[in-house]
């Protein structure tokens, strides 16, 4: 074989001959790279992409579960109904309060403990290892962790409270009207700031250590340094890592899952809790899937939002 | 940016001791505040692991105290063994590590030539490719499970853990493509273009001269497959109905209709089923990080 294998760019115009040469370079490059890909092909277009396809159909459709049922296309129909599903409309308020919420705080947190890790401090090992294993973790472990943590009978975050006179009675965190979603939510943080630190730690590793000798020389203090040198440097970390934390958040099942199915009374049914209990508990694969269809429109809506108003205010 | 140069980012255990270092260092005042702060991220991120260990050895008697303790008075090491004489986790256990191998070995095998040929080739597939690792991730499950669940129907692979194997390649494929793509980038043409010189064929070229450079990207990424169809709960839920379960599926029915009495098992059973996942971490740590950038920066 006389090509040269990573030698695929075209060359430069005037030369006629080296052209037509890498011409049929380039078909057979084009006939490698299709053999090589097609082991990956065939599952991803059977097992991903048609789904995916006739997932955002049945959307439109009154599929229901069951073998034999006969589907029909009802156009908007689902949509006009879910406009009227209170139910499904607070389970996207409260979607939406637990993505931003766990978002911003696991941003928050993670950007100030990656800062803490990036300086010469002792233990940082053990806080780097730590902040690890929730990332680890199954999901379906870590809930019931939280749950033995947070027991309104045997646990010791009551059992604090109790002998702290906080609270004579204890608190049912899990069960309590007012305080599922915001234990759900601190659980959450604890989930996804592992991952945000490290990628904003990694990123910060990355910055070229001359411009913070050159900003020191301009006399910046350490917070100058860090607003001046560090943030802009980050930024496209910190985009990329905000938006996938905001998805993963928004479209997170087994956490709460375990950790509340839902209860009390629908206050932590994120939508996609909802939309489980609508296709696997009731059997309306239609309806759910339409569900699904809404929540990507929304978070597609919300990441252009967010990503063009930071790329615009880049200076 | 470093990653610029096609090197992997590594996350450094150590900063390098330079210049700004010396000027960096805080006043003693600084240094006790981050020091505070920093145990505050310690509580916050260690005592529930504690606690789930303290619970993993306590006795039934112990586990219904209104004022538990930390340290157990009695260390119960039945817990563990009871774990494991549980109803069918012993067996649920073993379906967990069928499935996670055999979606690892095979996420290898499909995404190293894939992504051998996205890093190397200028053909629409890289645009598509990309395009559908970044669609991937941005649709809801619920999506694709409902499709999924009857394809798996027809195929009378529902309730099978091989549906379940293919379900989880394609579901780490994203991600594993991802990562590869950024180590096969950081590998020299050169070496290739020497072999290729010299009569190689590019299957051969592939195997003998770029295979072996790779192992650790390889390595991380089985790594990482491994840890998610391990701990993926989900598409097990929807998938398997009926006898099959894998480990998290069968914990989770635990919860809820859990007596007092189950908390001391139950809390080992989820020791023992976080050790897999945290051993292949121990030697992952650094190279996620470094995948997941290098990855994103390559483009």
């Amino acid at each position: 074989m006389t090509a040269t294998v990573s030698d695929a760019r075209p060359t430069q115009p005037h030369q006629d001959v080296r052209r037509r040469r890498s011409a049929t370079r380039r078909s057979r490059d084009q006939r490698d790279a299709w053999l090589l890909v097609l082991p990956a092909l065939v599952p991803v277009l059977v097992l991903s992409v048609f789904p995916l396809v006739r997932g955002i159909y049945l959307g439109f459709t009154d599929a229901r579960a069951g073998l034999g049922i006969t589907t029909h296309f009802t156009g908007l129909a689902n949509y006009r109904e879910l406009w009227h599903d209170s139910l499904f409309l607070d389970s996207f308020r409260i979607g939406l309060i637990w993505a931003v919420t766990v978002t911003v705080t696991q941003f928050a947190l993670g950007l100030g403990l990656a800062l803490l890790l990036n300086e010469n401090l002792r233990l940082r090992w053990l806080a780097r290892t730590l902040a690890l294993v929730p990332w680890a973790m199954p999901p379906v472990i870590v809930a019931i962790m939280w749950r033995l943590l947070l027991s309104p009978t045997v646990g010791p975050v009551n059992q604090t409270l109790r002998s702290t006179h906080l609270s004579d009675t204890g608190i049912n965190w899990l069960g309590d009207f007012n305080t599922a979603l915001p234990a759900v939510i601190v659980i959450g943080v604890w989930v996804g700031m592992p991952q945000t630190t490290i990628t904003l730690l990694a990123g910060m590793q990355n910055i070229a250590g001359d411009l913070y000798e050159a900003a020191s020389v301009d006399g910046a203090g350490a917070f100058r340094r860090f607003w001046n040198v560090t943030l802009p440097q980050l930024r496209p970390v910190i985009l990329a890592i905000t938006s996938l934390d905001f998805i993963w958040n928004f479209n997170s099942f087994g956490l709460v899952y375990v950790l509340t199915a839902g209860g009390p009374g629908g206050k932590t049914m994120l939508p996609m809790l909802f939309s489980y209990n609508e296709a696997f508990r009731y059997g309306e694969f239609g309806y759910a899937s339409a569900m699904g269809n809404v929540m990507v429109v929304l978070v597609l809506l919300l990441l252009g939002f967010y990503l063009r108003a930071r790329l615009r205010s880049e200076p | 940016m470093t990653a610029a140069t096609g090197r992997p980012v590594r996350v450094r255990a150590e900063p390098r001791r330079t210049v700004r270092d010396a000027r960096r260092l805080r006043s003693p005042g600084v240094r006790a505040g981050q020091y505070v702060v920093l145990a505050l991220y310690l509580i916050f991120l260690a005592f529930p692991l504690v606690w789930l260990l303290s619970v993993s050895f306590k006795g039934p008697q112990e586990l219904a105290s209104i004022a538990p303790r930390l340290i157990p008075h009695h260390w119960e090491w039945r817990n563990y063994s009871d774990a494991f004489s549980q109803q069918g986790l012993l067996r649920s256990a073993l379906n967990s590590t069928i499935v996670a191998a055999g979606s690892t070995v095979l996420t290898i095998v499909v995404a190293t030539p894939t992504a051998y040929a996205l890093a190397r080739f200028r053909t629409r597939l890289r645009g598509a490719a990309t395009a559908w690792i970044l669609v991937s991730q941005l649709f809801p499950v619920i999506l694709i499970v409902i499709p999924l669940f009857m394809i798996l129907r027809d195929l009378h692979l529902l309730n099978s853990l091989g549906g379940l194997v293919l379900v989880y390649l394609v579901w780490t494929l994203p991600f594993a493509l991802w990562m590869l793509r950024g180590y096969i980038a950081a590998v020299p043409p050169d070496l290739e273009q020497a072999a290729a010189v010299d009569g190689a064929g590019r299957l051969r070229i592939l195997v003998s001269v770029v295979l072996p450079l790779l192992r650790p990207g390889l390595v991380a990424t089985a790594m990482f497959a491994f840890i998610s169809a391990w701990n993926e709960f989900f598409f097990a839920l929807v998938l398997l109905r009926g006898d099959q379960t894998t480990l998290p599926l069968n914990l989770a029915r635990f919860v809820g209709s859990e007596g007092q009495v189950s908390l001391g098992p139950l809390a080992a059973a989820s020791v023992l089923a976080t050790l897999p996942s945290l051993a292949v971490f121990a030697f992952l740590q650094r190279r996620l990080a470094s995948g997941l950038l290098s990855g994103a920066v390559k483009g």
